[in-house]
Order: structure tokens, then C-alpha cells, then sequence
């Protein structure tokens, strides 16, 4: 690839970006030190998300089963290895959970995969519960890590970029053209001679990996963790949301959806507690009927026909 | 002529249905053959043994000295077989562009970026959709949509093209230029295999023709030869019919 102007002009604006970002914590206190945690874990939530299951219609609610699985292995290791170790070894289980997990499901169409993705995070829900009570005995854990909170934001910020350069890398390369035809047509996809299972399996593993990694850099923040807590269905639903309203196909998309949206639910859980879940199902329903492609696409279309208006 | 295509003694069943049914038969490098039968006879479930879209319930393909028969589409797909679909198919959400560079990214060796673009693109302008590489799949009518998945065969110069009744549905003129395509193609020495209904474009393009009935080929040879044998015309037009 040949890097012409437009190239370096956006490096330069996005490590000044990066900078201010990674810089923000001086300005701010505790509470916006939490926020900003919270904020960039659902960027890159969302935006793992949409890497797999935007480009090929796979919505998965598995999200959280990822998610749990990285908080936990941070909550069984953390007394006994150094955090960067556990880090990996995070990863690395949930590498392995999703190959396991994307080789017997992948084949699974529509609906099917949503419902099985679901069901999944029960699943490993159940079992660590069960595993805790049975065989260990305690069922929750405390994560005393050697951490500030800044701390922990910068390697979600490290993150967040990181993902987003992936989505970029892909949207460029051949790969991005295989995940858009699978999602259209995987026939097609298969007879240009695209090996979709391997595709599917890779991104699939790359976007799980991305998300355990998420749950085990925010596991800290718990302090105390039980499987009711990290694996609660709502982190899931959130994700899926925010990517959607965004637009899960674009590179920005869940980065635009899950701004608003953080902060506003932010707002909601301090404010109207009861209502929460009301509310977040009311804002589903809109999302899906009012911008159904993200707001990115319906932005872009405004601009478009403004344009086409103009010249006619 | 030395064999490019062999298939030998493939049957296809689905649960009790025999689709198709110990077919033989070889297609010389260079060919153009016309698979002609009634529907339901089983011509397109060939088409989808050789591509690799379905699996054979039990004899062999051979394709350019390799056994393809256990092989999945992709890999058939980069050995050179190209196809289109009966009901047109293409990825709706990739420009036309994009969706011709498809096979060509993952051929191998694969080919990417700006070369990828102008053999896109040189692709299109053979089949008539010279500059419109950026249109949505959507925008284009039928025939161009056609066209489309006629590019993306061609664009990886594949040994083997797959036509399944490509020609369907277009009018007089545009059937004429259809043809000519068709046949322009055949001049450079691709070896083209398709299924078609129209008759005069098989008359036109195919010099041999295999013809299936109820799974089975009931005939194969020179077109006009075989078009006149007693079985293939109470196959294909009834019992009484007179041409």
C-alpha cells in the first residue's frame, strides 16, 4: 500500500488524539477516571462486536460469555501471576473457547446462531457457578490488583486503538471483501474461492479474543466478582445495541453508537434505576426501526442527496 | 484434444431422489458443449457437482489431472472452474467492481489491488458494463446483473466456465449479443460448459451437446445429430412433436 498525504495528516491527528485522550485523566477525578474506563471498555466492546458479526449478519449475544470468561481469569490468577501474564493467558482462553465455540456453531444460520450465542453465556455462566460451589467452594472472588484506574484506562485506550486499526486492516485488505460477500451470499463467497469457514473462524476468534481481553482489563474495577455480575446479559445487549445505532459495518460506526449511548445509560442507571431495562428495550425498538443501517449511514445519506438536490 | 473435465459414473441422490444418476461423460480442452435436457432432468445438479456446491453421492470428477469430486467450492474455484448461477447471484453490499475483484483476490496466485482493478474493469468492459464498476448490484437491471456474474466468471481467465442458463430471459437483440459474447469467449480457447434452454443459442454455440433426461445422459455428439435422434426429441418435446 502506498501511504500518500491524507495518510500521514490522519496519523499525525490521531496520535495528537490518542495523546489528549491518554493525558485526560490528569484533568479529571475519580468518578471521571470511572467513566472514561467504562466509556472506552464499550467502544471497544461494540467495536470487536461489529468486526465479526457487523460485515456477516452473525449477531451473536455471546458477547458477555467472552467478557465473564476475561474478568474471571483475571479473578482466579490474579493473586499468582503477574497482571500482564494473565493478560495473555486471558486471551489465550478466549482464542481457544472461540475456535471451539465458532467450529460448532458457525454452520448455524440466522436466528439459530443468535439463539445458541445466547444460550452460551448461560452455559459458561452455569458452569462456573457450578465449578465455584462444587469444587472451590466460595463463589465469589476479590481482585486486588497493584492498579490505579488510570492505569487500567490506558490499556483499554491501547485497546480501543488497537481494534480499530484491525478494522481498518481488514476493511483494506482482501479479507474485507471476503466477510462482506459472506454476510451477502456465502455461495458466492465460496465459488469466488473464499474458504468461508476459516474466515468466519478467524474473525470470529479475533473479535472474542478482543472482548475477553476488555472483561479482564475492567475485572480490577469489580473488585469483588461472581459469575451474576461479569456475566450479566445486559453487557451483551448493550454492545449489540450500541454497534447497530452506530452501524456495525463501518470502521467508526460502534464508536459513534457508543459514545451516546454510554452516557446516556450512565445517566439513566443513576437517575431512573427502576426503569433501566424499560427504557434500554424502548431505545432497542427505536434503533432498529429508525436507523436501521446506523446513524453513520443514515448521516451519509442526508449529505448525499443534499449533494444530488444541488446539482440537478 | 486432451481431456479437461471427466466425469465418470457420478451419481447425486437426495434421500430417495436420484437427481442424477451414473453420468458420464469428458470435456476436451477447448470445447463448447451444451447440456440440454427437461427440467428436472438433473442439469443443474451437474453444474453444482462440478462447481462444488454439492457433493456426489458417489463416483468421481476429474478436473485437469486432479480428483475434485471430495473438494469444497473454493478450492475448485482456485483449481479454475468459474460459474454463474441460474438465479443470478451476487454480494449486494460490494460494488459491481468489487464483487468481479472477489475471485481474482482469492485466486492463486491472487491478484490485488490496482491490477486486480484493471482486470476488473477490463473484465466488465468485455461483457459490456465498460465504467460502471461503481454502480451498486441493485442499480443494475437483470441483464446487466447477468453481465455482472458474467465478468466475475471470466475476470480469473479460468480453464472451465459454468454457465447455468445464462441466456434465460433476455430479449431477441439482447440474446444476439449474448451469443456473440459467449461465442468470443469460446474463440480464445476457455472451454465452456452450459446448460440452456434457448435453442437457437445452442445450435449456435455448442458444435456437441449432451442431453440428460431423469438423471440420466441419454445422448451425447454433434448438436444437429444428436438434436434428431428419436429419444432426445420425445425427451425434450414430447411424444408427438415435429420440429
Amino acid at each position: 500500500m502506498k501511504f500518500e498525504k491524507k495518510h500521514i495528516l490522519f496519523l499525525i491527528g490521531a496520535v495528537l488524539v490518542v495523546a489528549g485522550l491518554a493525558a485526560l485523566p490528569l484533568a479529571l477525578k475519580d468518578y471521571g477516571d470511572g467513566l472514561l474506563l467504562g466509556l472506552f471498555s464499550y467502544i471497544t466492546l461494540a467495536s470487536a462486536w461489529a468486526l465479526f458479526s457487523g460485515p456477516t449478519k452473525y449477531i451473536s449475544l455471546a458477547t458477555v460469555a467472552f467478557y465473564g470468561t476475561g474478568a474471571y481469569t483475571v479473578a482466579v490468577l490474579n493473586e499468582t501471576l503477574p497482571f500482564a501474564v494473565v493478560l495473555v493467558v486471558a486471551l489465550l482462553i478466549g482464542l481457544v473457547i472461540s475456535l471451539l465455540v465458532g467450529l460448532a456453531t458457525l454452520r448455524l444460520a440466522g436466528v439459530y446462531f443468535v439463539i445458541f450465542s445466547f444460550g452460551l453465556a448461560e452455559m459458561v455462566r452455569q458452569l462456573i457457578t457450578w465449578f465455584e460451589t462444587r469444587v472451590t467452594g466460595t463463589l465469589g472472588r476479590y481482585v486486588f490488583v497493584d492498579l490505579t484506574t488510570t492505569h487500567l484506562y490506558w490499556m483499554l485506550l491501547g485497546l480501543a486503538c488497537l481494534t480499530l486499526f484491525i478494522r481498518w486492516w481488514i476493511g483494506e485488505s482482501r479479507l474485507g471483501l471476503a466477510i462482506h460477500a459472506i454476510g451477502d451470499d456465502e455461495t458466492v463467497a465460496r465459488h469466488a474461492g473464499v474458504n468461508v469457514t476459516l474466515v468466519k473462524l478467524a474473525l470470529f476468534a479475533i473479535s472474542a479474543a478482543i472482548i475477553t481481553l476488555v472483561g479482564a482489563i475492567q475485572s480490577p474495577r469489580y473488585v469483588y466478582i461472581e459469575p451474576s455480575i461479569v456475566f450479566s446479559p445486559t453487557v451483551s445487549f448493550l454492545t449489540l445495541i450500541m454497534a447497530l445505532l452506530g452501524g456495525a459495518t463501518r470502521t467508526w460506526g460502534p464508536v459513534f453508537g457508543a459514545v451516546p449511548l454510554f452516557f446516556l445509560f450512565e445517566w439513566l442507571s443513576t437517575n431512573l434505576p427502576d426503569h433501566f431495562s424499560i427504557v434500554l428495550g424502548l431505545i432497542f425498538v427505536g434503533i432498529v426501526f429508525i436507523v436501521p443501517n446506523g446513524v453513520l449511514a443514515l448521516i451519509e445519506g442526508l449529505f448525499t442527496r443534499k449533494r444530488r438536490g444541488t446539482r440537478t | 484434444m486432451s481431456d479437461l473435465l471427466t466425469l465418470r459414473n457420478v451419481t447425486k441422490r437426495f434421500g430417495g431422489l436420484v437427481a442424477v444418476n451414473e453420468v458420464s461423460f469428458t470435456l476436451g480442452a477447448g470445447e463448447v458443449v451444451g447440456l440440454l435436457g427437461p427440467n428436472g432432468s438433473g442439469k443443474s445438479t451437474v453444474m453444482n457437482l462440478i462447481s462444488g456446491e454439492l457433493p456426489a453421492t458417489s463416483g468421481s470428477i476429474t478436473f485437469d489431472g486432479t480428483d475434485i469430486g471430495p473438494l469444497p467450492p473454493h478450492r475448485i474455484a482456485k483449481l479454475g472452474i468459474s460459474r454463474t448461477f441460474q438465479l443470478v447471484r451476487l454480494a449486494e453490499s460490494l460494488s459491481v467492481r468489487d464483487n468481479v475483484i472477489m475471485p481474482l483476490a482469492f485466486a492463486s496466485p491472487h491478484v490485488w489491488g490496482r491490477k486486480a482493478r484493471r482486470r476488473a474493469d477490463a473484465a466488465l468492459e468485455r461483457v459490456g458494463l465498460g465504467g460502471q464498476g461503481d454502480m451498486a448490484p441493485a442499480d443494475l437491471n437483470y441483464i446487466d446483473q447477468k453481465r455482472v456474474e458474467l465478468a466475475r466468471a471470466i475476470a480469473p481467465d479460468p480453464k472451465l466456465l459454468l454457465l447455468d442458463e445464462w441466456m434465460a430471459g433476455l430479449n431477441p437483440s439482447e440474446l444476439r449479443t449474448a451469443i456473440e459474447l459467449i461465442r468470443g469467449l469460446g474463440d480464445t480457447g476457455i472451454t465452456i460448459f452450459l446448460v440452456e434452454h434457448i435453442m437457437e443459442a445452442v445450435r449456435e454455440l455448442c458444435p456437441r451437446c449432451i442431453v440428460a433426461n431423469a438423471g440420466s445422459v441419454i445422448a451425447d455428439g454433434p448438436t444437429e445429430a444428436v438434436l434428431s435422434t428419436p429419444d432426445v426429441r420425445r425427451a425434450y418435446l414430447g411424444e408427438a412433436a415435429d420440429v
